[in-house]
């Protein structure tokens, strides 16, 4: 039960960065699959929180972002699979790294 | 007439900001902080406790304990005669830099040498919410199985330092060591890495001489350059 902090944060910075206008339409958010936030819970908590806000009926946007390995023996890019042994499909080495997948910023807002 | 305004903000920005202002207070009263995170039931509770007996003779302990309900181990720990505060989360499950912030004023910083945080039992999401400690430790035990690095990256990415607790039971167990300690080592290279068992004892020493070494290194060297935990 994070979430409602979370989008209790989410309105917080949307509110401030919309300065002047009188609506916000849009929140575009960007949550790499290793964060641990579940976007129907915000969107459930958003619809609470935004209400009587310029950001009500905004529509929330998640641009998900795959995990992603990098081998550092063979240079080979991957998505782990879902066995998840996390080691590299091309040559099999254990000397990966994460490359994306921790992501969880507001990227822009849409507003009017 | 709509238009796009860009933010680049992170979302967790405001618990950062809260999180900056705990690791300041921590840093001027000298107080080396650390972060015990931890499923339930992995020996959280058990290590702080034989990390207290082991050094209370040496540093000033103080002692914050998140619950979601209950004072259960904060109780325990006070028994050891040294401040213990307790919060209750509520349901949250996880401690946050505000609910460190507000528990602050029940702790004398300026006479403690080391705050140990025991965040609540969740392998999920506590890394993600910084409180302003300067070391995240992360305790697993052998009966939680050998798979968790794989199936909680985010947590064992996010720490600094790793205990393997109930190490006096791992032959009944089929824990494959190599298996975990690949895991661990892809999500994080090079981490620190404590076998022990608070039962019997075995392996505590290390795991307090390496607390000890920070300790000393942190009151040489003070808070600059550790990263926001």
């Amino acid at each position: 039960m994070h979430e409602l902090p979370v989008t209790q944060s989410i309105l917080e910075i949307a509110i401030r960065h919309a300065g002047e206008a009188k609506r916000i339409t849009r929140v575009n958010l960007v949550i790499g699959d290793l964060s641990s936030f579940v976007g129907d819970s915000v969107e459930f908590y958003w619809d609470m929180l935004s209400k009587d806000t310029i950001a009500e009926g905004a529509e929330l946007h998640f641009r998900r972002i795959k995990t992603r390995f990098y081998c550092s023996e063979c240079e080979n890019k991957f998505h782990p699979s879902d066995s998840n042994d996390f080691v590299c499909p091309e040559c099999g080495s254990a000397k990966v790294r994460v490359i994306a997948g921790k992501e969880f910023r507001m990227e822009s807002i849409e507003v009017e | 007439m709509a238009k796009t305004v860009p933010v680049v903000e992170d979302i967790l920005s405001t618990n950062q900001k809260i999180a900056f202002k705990n690791r300041s207070q921590f840093d001027e009263g000298g107080v080396f902080a650390i972060n015990l995170m931890a499923s339930p039931g992995a020996g959280k509770t058990s290590l702080i406790t034989e990390t207290i007996k082991g050094m209370s003779g040496e540093y000033r302990i103080a002692y914050i304990d998140g619950d979601i309900a209950t004072s259960i181990d904060a109780d325990k720990v006070a028994k050891l005669k040294v401040p213990a505060v307790q919060i209750n989360t509520g349901g949250q499950c996880h401690l946050d830099a505000m609910m460190i912030q507000k528990a602050l004023p029940q702790l004398e910083l300026g006479e403690t040498d080391l705050l140990i945080v025991e965040n609540v039992g969740n392998l999920v999401c506590p890394t993600s919410f910084h409180l302003g400690i300067h070391r995240n430790v992360l305790i697993a035990s052998i009966p939680e199985g050998d798979d968790k690095p794989y199936k909680y990256p985010g947590m064992y990415q996010g720490v600094d330092v790793i205990v393997l607790n109930k190490m006096d039971v791992l032959d009944s167990f089929d824990f494959r060591m190599d298996y975990f300690r690949q895991g661990v080592e892809i999500l994080n290279p090079g981490l620190s890495f404590f076998p022990l068992s608070c039962k019997t004892g075995e392996g505590v020493r290390e795991w307090n001489d390496w607390l000890r070494t920070e300790i000393l290194k942190y009151q040489k060297d003070g808070g600059e350059g550790y990263e926001l935990r």
